[in-house]
Formats: structure tokens, C-alpha cells, sequence
């Protein structure tokens, strides 16, 4: 991608950051440390590689995003309305009463959200599905999934990874928000996850890593993914959990706290000064 | 008169799928390593490119399925009742029923009539699970014919259903040549007015033979066949509260969360009379030939005699 084009995301991501922290502030609850880790990704995704049609988001032959880690979603619920799967005006109601964006993704609430999720482990089963489905019909859209690397910890991202594998899933791209914190503390202290990338290739992976805060990096890791043939992809991103938001940046009691007012203050201010700096506006 | 047919229902099942895939290219079928078991195999061997084996990992298929199933397939995914409806609630829960994924869960080797395997595989729970779960349908069919119009119901809506499989060869009920199968209704198998059995599953026959043996001895039951769990027919409930003022219940698991439950939450909500909860006593079962099971534990017709007559103080 050009500069022009790398900037452009840059802009889209900063803002999808300022969307999710206002949704969470506003609904006094949510995940704000992995919503910041991960917007960069959604960005890309949505914006340069995904077959998509935010007037058509049941289109058929579509490009599938499957959020495993669901708590994640007010980000990506930032960037699926910029985009034009609904609009921004529903943003600011994030887990009100009555309100289309739930505090985890709801495929039949939500336009543009492919699967339902938040039970961490799950949706990369469901992904396995899309894919499969895919194959059978002999159609060509590929599914992405995103896993948290705490996520991993689930027995059944395990038995999804095999079957992914022994079902030479190539139209399958994981990617693992390794942002290295999850509740109870550091991903390495609570359930050891390392070495990640053997793991991965060990189930039949085909592994990439990249700088997930990089969007030239992301985009070689996606496309390099898209390019293997026989097996899965799976690309290892190297993130900052609560990226953006100096004082949440890898820091663990952010994980699933939502701001007061003093600290949304700050935050967005933060958020608002990176826009800028980056010659965008909301 | 249709063929009396001595058949278990995962068989029937298996040749209902294969039936049925003629006519629909959505159907797909997995299996968690149990395919000879759950007659998956029938399927399999019909439909090899239709059929995907899971592997023992029972979470993962249910994920599978409605992965499919948000891609316009019709996955029926297939396990014991135990690993089905337990290991892989949630995932039954919250990726199949919340978004109400058009995926059917068929659960074999339900009840007691497993037999030899013992506790761990004998499944009493799966009806109470599976009913606890909003968008769910819970069928348990009595025979091969109603397995049959069962499955062709199940394909025909659309949403998830849970599908109850006997292991145990049973002699069919229904094959009587009006037998249709109405999802959600009730069937009055003989009329009376002293007391009123419902029964799902392999007890539907064996409360038939016992209302006949009662009727020589002067006692008219009225026995119902409720094949469908959820939604269950209040009507039919109801009718019968009302017209027979008691109401006995048998199926072939727990008798907490399952039909008789499901039967006394209507009786007490809209037609209150005296009932009886009969099937397995909140207790496990344990190892043995199949019929000396349910003899022992009170599922057959000389035991569903003894429970109703108990139950009128005869």
C-alpha cells in the first residue's frame, strides 16, 4: 500500500479507538484493552482485503470475519459502521437496553457480525465451519478469525485447530491478538501458552507474525496468508493491549474496566491528539 | 396395516437421513468418532462427500455445525446423548440455539436402554438440558415410523431441534396407516377416562400393552404419545387433566426436567390434578443387558401396570 493509503487506515483505526472507549464509557462497562489491541486489524481487514458489501451483508459469496474473542466487539462494531453496515449514531448505545450492539457480538442483531460469539473458544469452531462450507460448495470467500492469545488457553481452540488442518482448511486465516495480558494476569503466568508459533505449527499451520499495530506489516503477514495453499494460515500479532490510551497501554486491570469520567477524559484526549497528528477528524 | 418393524431409532434415523439427502443438497451430517453407533454410518456410506467425521471432540463439531449452518447448510450432528446434550451444551447453547442456527443435534444412546456400557454413557439428562435452552425443540420418537417423520419434520423447520436416539431394537407403535407426525402434537394411542398416561420414547408402546392388560381388568387409561418435548401440546394436557382428573407420566430419563416435568408445569399452571412422575429417581443407572434394565427400573409394560395401579390405589 502507498503512504496515502497506509495513512488513510491509520485515520480509520484512531477513530474506531475513540468510538469503542466512548462506547464503553457510556455504557459504565466492556473491554477497552483488547478493543484498542485489535483495532488495527479489524481496520485492515474490513478495509483492505475482505469481500464485503455493507449494503449486501448477507452476500453469499462474502468474506467472513468471526470474532472469537468476542468481548473485543466495540471496536469492531467502530469500524463495521464507519464502513456503512449501520450507522455511527448506534455506537454511543453499546450495551444499552434495547440496543442493536450487545455487549457481545449477535449475528441476527447486527448487520455486518457473521457469527455470534463471546464464549471464548467457540467461534473459531464456527469459522472452521464457514470454511468447510466454502470447500463443499467449491465457492472462493475466505473467513477470518480473530482468538485472543489468553483465548487459546481453551481446550476447544485446540480441536478446531485439527480439524482445521486435517480438513486442509486453506481458505482459513487464524489470527491471535497476542497481547500477552488476560484477567488474572499475564498470559505467560496464567496458562502458558509459549511456544505459540510450534504449537500452531505442530496442529498444521502454516504461521506468520507480524507487528499488529503495522499496516505494512499486516498486510504482508494477510496477504502472505492468502497465498498457502493446502493447509491453514495462522498469523501471530504482536499487539499492545489498550494501545492508544497511554495509561491503559499493557496494563491488566484494563482488560474489562470501563473508564470514569476523569479517565475517559484523558483517554479521548489522548485518542483525539493521534487523530490529529495524523491529519484526521471525527 | 404398515410392516410392524422391530428397529432401533438411531437406524431409522440413519436411513430417514439418507432418504431425505436425496431430495436436499443442504443436508450435511457429522459425526464425533461414534458414526457406527449412531448409524451416521448409514449416511456416510451413501453420501461419503456429505459427511464429516469430527474426530472426539464434540465441542468443536457443535461449533462446526453452525459454521454451516450460517452458510446455508443443514448439518445434523450426531453423538451419544451424553457427549451431545453434556460435553457440548454450551456450545449447543450459545453458538447454535442464540443465533438460531438451522442445526439439528441428534443425541443416541439416550436412557437407561444403553445397557452395558453403565452410568457414564446412559444419559438421563439430555431432556431437561436440552428444554432449559430457548430456541430449542426436543423431539424423542417412539418407533422407526415416528423416527422417520421425525427427521422429515426436524429438516422442515427451521431452527435447531434436539433429536432423542434409542440404541435398543423396539417394536413400532405406529404403524397404523393414518400415523402422521405433527410437530408439537400429541397422540391419543387409546381413549379412557379413569386416569390419563402420558409417555415418550420406548415407554409409548409399553403403556399401550399396559392400558390393554388394565382395560380387562375393568380400568379405562387414556394414553398419550407425546413425541415432541418442546413445544409441548397443552392442549392435548390439558384435555386430558380435565376430562381423566389424573395424570401419570413414564419416559426413559430423570424424571427431574424431563417430560414429567414438562407435563406437570402445564397440569399446575392450567388444569391442577393429582400426578405421578414416573422413569429413573434422580439416581444413576449402572451396567447390564438393556431389557433386565428396564425391567429393574420399572420401563416396561408390567411395571408401567404396577405404577398405574399404584398411583390409583388398585
Amino acid at each position: 500500500m502507498n503512504s496515502n493509503e497506509k495513512l488513510e487506515l491509520e485515520i480509520l483505526a484512531c477513530k474506531a479507538r475513540i468510538y469503542a472507549l466512548e462506547g464503553i464509557f457510556n455504557a459504565k462497562s466492556g473491554h477497552p484493552g483488547g478493543s484498542l489491541s485489535a483495532a488495527d486489524i479489524y481496520t485492515y481487514l474490513y478495509y483492505k482485503e475482505m469481500n464485503v458489501d455493507p449494503a449486501n451483508p448477507d452476500m453469499p459469496n462474502r468474506d467472513r470475519f468471526v470474532l472469537s474473542k468476542g468481548h473485543c466487539c466495540p471496536s469492531l462494531y467502530a469500524v463495521l459502521a464507519m464502513k456503512g453496515f449501520f450507522p455511527v449514531e448506534e455506537l454511543p448505545r453499546l450495551r444499552k437496553v434495547g440496543a442493536m450492539l450487545q455487549g457481545h457480538p449477535d449475528m441476527k442483531s447486527t448487520p455486518g457480525i457473521d457469527m455470534s460469539s463471546g464464549s471464548l473458544g467457540q467461534g473459531v469452531s464456527a469459522a472452521c465451519g464457514m470454511a468447510l462450507a466454502g470447500k463443499l460448495d467449491g465457492k472462493d470467500y475466505r473467513v477470518y478469525t480473530l482468538l485472543g492469545d489468553g483465548e487459546c488457553e481453551e481446550g476447544q481452540v485446540w480441536e478446531a485447530l485439527m480439524f482445521a488442518s486435517h480438513n486442509d482448511l486453506d481458505n482459513l486465516t487464524v489470527i491471535i491478538d497476542s497481547n500477552g495480558l488476560q484477567i488474572d494476569g499475564p498470559v505467560e503466568e496464567v496458562g502458558g501458552l509459549e511456544p505459540l508459533d510450534k504449537k500452531l505449527e505442530a496442529f498444521g499451520f502454516e504461521v506468520f507474525k507480524m507487528d499488529g499495530h503495522n499496516f505494512d506489516e499486516i498486510e504482508a503477514a494477510v496477504t502472505a496468508a492468502k497465498n498457502v495453499t493446502g493447509k491453514p494460515s495462522a498469523i501471530i500479532a504482536k499487539t499492545v493491549k489498550g494501545k492508544g490510551v497511554s495509561y491503559m497501554e499493557n496494563q491488566v486491570n484494563w482488560h474489562g474496566a470501563a473508564p470514569n469520567a476523569e479517565q475517559y477524559e484523558v483517554g479521548r484526549n489522548e485518542l483525539l491528539e493521534q487523530l490529529k497528528a495524523l491529519g484526521g477528524e471525527l | 396395516m404398515a410392516e410392524k418393524v422391530v428397529k432401533a431409532t438411531r437406524e431409522s434415523f440413519g436411513e430417514a437421513l439418507c432418504e431425505l439427502a436425496k431430495t436436499n443438497e443442504n443436508i450435511v451430517v457429522l459425526d464425533a468418532d461414534l458414526a457406527a453407533a449412531t448409524k451416521t454410518s448409514i449416511f456416510q456410506k451413501a453420501y461419503p462427500d456429505r459427511f464429516i467425521d469430527c474426530g472426539i471432540a464434540e465441542g468443536n463439531m457443535m461449533g462446526v455445525a453452525a459454521g454451516l449452518a450460517a452458510c446455508g447448510k443443514i448439518p445434523f450432528a450426531a453423538s451419544f446423548a451424553m457427549f451431545a446434550t453434556g460435553r457440548a451444551f454450551e456450545q449447543i447453547r450459545n453458538s447454535i440455539a442464540y443465533p438460531k442456527l438451522n442445526v439439528k443435534i441428534a443425541g443416541s444412546h439416550a436412557g437407561i436402554s444403553t445397557g452395558e456400557d453403565g452410568a457414564t454413557h446412559q444419559c438421563l439428562e439430555d431432556i431437561a438440558i436440552m428444554r432449559a435452552i430457548p430456541n430449542m425443540t426436543v423431539i424423542n420418537p417412539s418407533d422407526h415410523y415416528e423416527m422417520l417423520g421425525a427427521v422429515k419434520a426436524a429438516l422442515e423447520l427451521d431452527g435447531p431441534v434436539y433429536l432423542r436416539l434409542g440404541r435398543l431394537a423396539v417394536e413400532s407403535v405406529n404403524n397404523n396407516d393414518d400415523y402422521k407426525f405433527e410437530l408439537g402434537k400429541g397422540i391419543t394411542l387409546r381413549e379412557g377416562n379413569d386416569v390419563t398416561v402420558i409417555a415418550t420414547g420406548l415407554l409409548v408402546r409399553e403403556a399401550v400393552i399396559a392400558a390393554d392388560s388394565l382395560k380387562a381388568q375393568g380400568i379405562n387409561a387414556r394414553v398419550i404419545n407425546i413425541h415432541t418435548i418442546k413445544p409441548i401440546d397443552e392442549d392435548i394436557i390439558v384435555k386430558a387433566a380435565k376430562e381423566t382428573g389424573k395424570i401419570i407420566t413414564f419416559e426413559e430419563h430423570n424424571v427431574i426436567g424431563g417430560l414429567g416435568d414438562a407435563v406437570a408445569s402445564v397440569v399446575a399452571q392450567k388444569c391442577p390434578v393429582q400426578m405421578k412422575k414416573c422413569g429413573i429417581q434422580d439416581r444413576f443407572g449402572y451396567s447390564g443387558p438393556a431389557k433386565e434394565l428396564l425391567e429393574i427400573f420399572g420401563c416396561t409394560a408390567e411395571g408401567v401396570e404396577r405404577q398405574i395401579k399404584e398411583f390409583l390405589g388398585k
